[in-house]
């Protein structure tokens, strides 16, 4: 077996690993970074065709603590406030330093431009032109990361379970996926950045790798997860036509920069029936424009694929043309024309506001096991302000990568190769079996994405979340028996074997939160419990306790006044 | 998520195999939904016909990523963005990367290997 050896071991290459591997490479340290997919091109980062937010005050006066509030207020009173404070407060600083290193800020009259974006109380979100947002700040990342030469880079390897001894986190064992093979890697302190877990869910805006790993591998280390119930629903994701080699998620910014309506199968604005006033200002916050797109399908007004128009025909063509750029063109390639049609749109899951508890260091409570970006859970309570997912990824990315290089300075943690050992015939032996009629863990993946969507979706009951839970520990049993075939190179059905067995644990996790969680809050939503409940202004955490997911109640984290 | 009820079937001509091994050509019916991209048609594959295709891709359809290549009636194009025919599509590895098996060639970068 292979054995690599690092000082900080970086699970996930998007945005907040590769800002996780670059600080803690400044910092003195050496770093193995991983991606499932390739280093710079898989996860969330790369496909932010948006806008980041950062209280930068180029465009008009702007402060740290208004970003914090307005942070806060999105949170919907459940973020943990030094979380949420770091994020708004080392924004700046990220921004600028991405600039330093070659991401061109779209700029005018001398200053980077900022848009005003749902839930934001000033022009706040910096970009890059047009929709190039994720792709560019990869871009300089990557190259970035390629100048450290304290930095290994390797892509196709999977991490699929975290090493401990002694409470600390020592390695990794991870899977290649070119050959099959499995490597162990001994690592002085390890930075789970694998993303959020929106693939669990049938209708997704997720890259390939999102099934939630990150979570499942925190668990299994003996780290806790917050938050698991606060899944964001984008309301207006793209459903119909068919539209191709685009995030389905574009429409934001140019619904609120053009002022496109969103209409009802009857073609009426709709948003203000459900206690927003969205008419003529788009402004409505991501969870009650999901609410309402999925309240008026139900009522029978949907459009035909069960959605509500976007509707872009009352702008003229010409401000069309100067707003969506060559965006318009790559509309045409796929037949939609904005002048003549609405488009179909439809609430998709996004972001996940849950994640790994960690410190303001981000570290967890196991010793030198560190989370960056997506995977931490708390910055954002039960509601994501738009914009500040980015800035998440790049200043958690930071805090771990530094806290990863100091924490190695002060305590060591020794390799132990009898942990290593056991763990690896365990993965070895998960029983796989070969024969032509069973089931294959992609089908069973479908199946979980079907079940989460419709129960642990953007609408919960109590019933349907009893019946979910039952369902995904079915699943769970059903592990062992699933087809694995021995295809030799680039196996996928492995691939996706273990990512079913993260994915099942994860959505677990969800699941059981929601069940707790009687009230409507944020992007939790029960209709068994349509309104919030003052006495569960707490957040939950989960951990594993001998093969048991717990739940706890926590009292929110507040900022000392 | 309701897509439109497929009635159309669209067929695949698929290149099968790891080095060294006899070419071969495996075709695949999938239903077909107008607009609808090559990587559309190979994830369908995967789910519901022969889950042991490799392919490659990874932010699935933003054309962002940019791994999901191959030869597509002969082009070299993004499996993601390539439409599907109605009718009959072929698609191949990349010929000028070192082949892993069925559509997946060697693209990563020797600096990025273990």
């Amino acid at each position: 077996m292979t054995h690599l050896t690092t000082d900080v071991l970086v699970i996930g290459a998007g945005g907040a690993g590769m800002y996780a591997a670059i600080a803690a490479a400044r910092d003195g340290a050496a770093v193995l970074l991983l991606d499932k997919s390739q280093v710079g091109r898989g996860g969330a980062t790369i496909m932010a065709q948006m806008t980041v937010a950062v209280a930068l005050g180029e465009q008009e006066a702007d402060s740290v603590q208004l970003h914090f509030q307005d942070t806060l207020s999105a949170g919907r009173g459940l973020c943990d406030e030094a979380l949420a404070h770091l994020l708004c407060d080392n924004g700046p600083a990220r921004i600028r330093e991405m600039e330093s290193w070659g991401t061109r800020w779209a700029r005018e009259d001398g200053h980077i431009k900022q848009e005003m974006a749902p839930g934001h109380s000033v022009k706040r979100c910096c970009y890059v032109d047009f929709l190039n947002t994720g792709p560019a700040v990869a871009a300089t990342l990557r190259r970035k990361v390629g100048e450290c030469a304290a930095i290994r880079r390797v892509s196709n390897l999977a991490a699929v379970e975290i090493l401990c001894a002694d409470g600390r986190a020592i390695g990794a064992l991870a899977l290649s996926l070119a050959d099959g093979q499995w490597v162990s890697i001994g690592a002085k302190a390890v930075i789970l950045a694998a993303g959020g877990l929106t693939k669990l869910y049938a209708r997704n805006s997720a890259s390939a790798n999102m099934g939630g790993e990150a979570y499942a591998m925190a668990l299994w280390a003996g780290a806790e997860l917050v938050d698991m119930e606060f899944v964001q629903f984008f309301p207006i994701g793209h459903l119909a036509p068919r539209l191709v080699g685009m995030d389905p998620i574009m429409w934001d910014p140019f619904r609120y920069k053009l002022g496109g309506k969103l209409l009802n199968g009857q073609f009426e604005e709709f948003i203000d029936r459900y206690g927003s006033s969205d008419f003529g200002k788009y402004n409505a916050t991501r969870d009650v424009a999901a609410y309402a797109i999925l309240k008026e399908v139900e009522a029978g007004r949907g459009t035909p694929h069960g959605g509500a128009y976007l509707d872009f025909r009352h702008i003229p063509e010409a401000e069309l043309r100067g707003a969506f750029g060559p965006v318009i063109d790559r509309l045409a390639e796929n037949g939609i024309d904005l002048a003549k049609t609405a488009v179909e749109v439809s609430p998709i899951a996004h972001y996940h506001m849950g994640g790994i508890r960690v410190n303001s260091n981000m570290e967890t409570r196991v010793t030198g096991l560190f989370a960056a970006g997506e995977a931490v859970g708390g910055a954002n309570g039960a509601n994501r302000l738009s914009g500040n997912a980015i800035t998440e990824a790049f200043v958690f990315g930071e805090r771990a990568g530094a806290s990863a290089a100091l924490r190695i300075k002060q305590q060591a943690a020794p390799w132990n190769d009898t942990v290593a050992t056991a763990a690896l015939e365990r993965l070895q032996g998960c029983c796989f079996n070969n024969s032509p009629g069973a089931l294959t863990p992609i089908s069973v993946q479908a199946e979980l994405q079907k079940l989460m969507w419709e129960s642990a979706g953007p609408f919960r009951t109590g019933e349907k979340l009893s019946v979910a839970a039952q369902r995904i520990a079915a699943m769970e049993r059903q592990l062992p028996g699933l087809r694995i075939g021995n295809a030799g190179g680039f196996n996928l059905d492995m691939q996706d074997w273990f990512e079913l067995r993260a994915m099942l644990i994860t959505a677990a996790a969800i699941v059981k939160s929601a069940l707790a969680r009687n009230e409507s809050r944020g992007a939790h939503q029960r209709e068994d419990f349509p309104a919030p409940d003052d006495g569960l202004l707490k957040n939950q955490v989960v951990e594993l306790k001998n093969d048991q997911l717990l739940s706890r109640w926590i009292a929110p984290a507040r900022l000392q006044a | 998520m309701a897509m439109a009820p497929a009635n159309k079937t669209a067929t695949l001509h698929i290149r099968r195999g790891a080095p060294g091994a006899a070419i071969r050509y495996d075709d695949f019916q999938v239903p077909y939904e107008e607009g609808m991209s090559v990587l559309d048609a190979l994830r369908w594959i995967r789910e519901h016909l022969d889950s042991s295709l490799a392919i490659r891709y990874s932010c699935v359809n933003a054309n962002a990523c940019k791994t999901c290549m191959a030869l597509v009636n002969g082009e070299v194009e993004y499996t993601c963005t390539a439409k599907l025919s109605p009718d009959r599509t072929i698609v191949e590895p990349l010929p000028k990367r070192p082949l892993i098996r069925d559509l997946v060639t060697d693209v990563i970068g020797d600096d990025e290997k273990l």
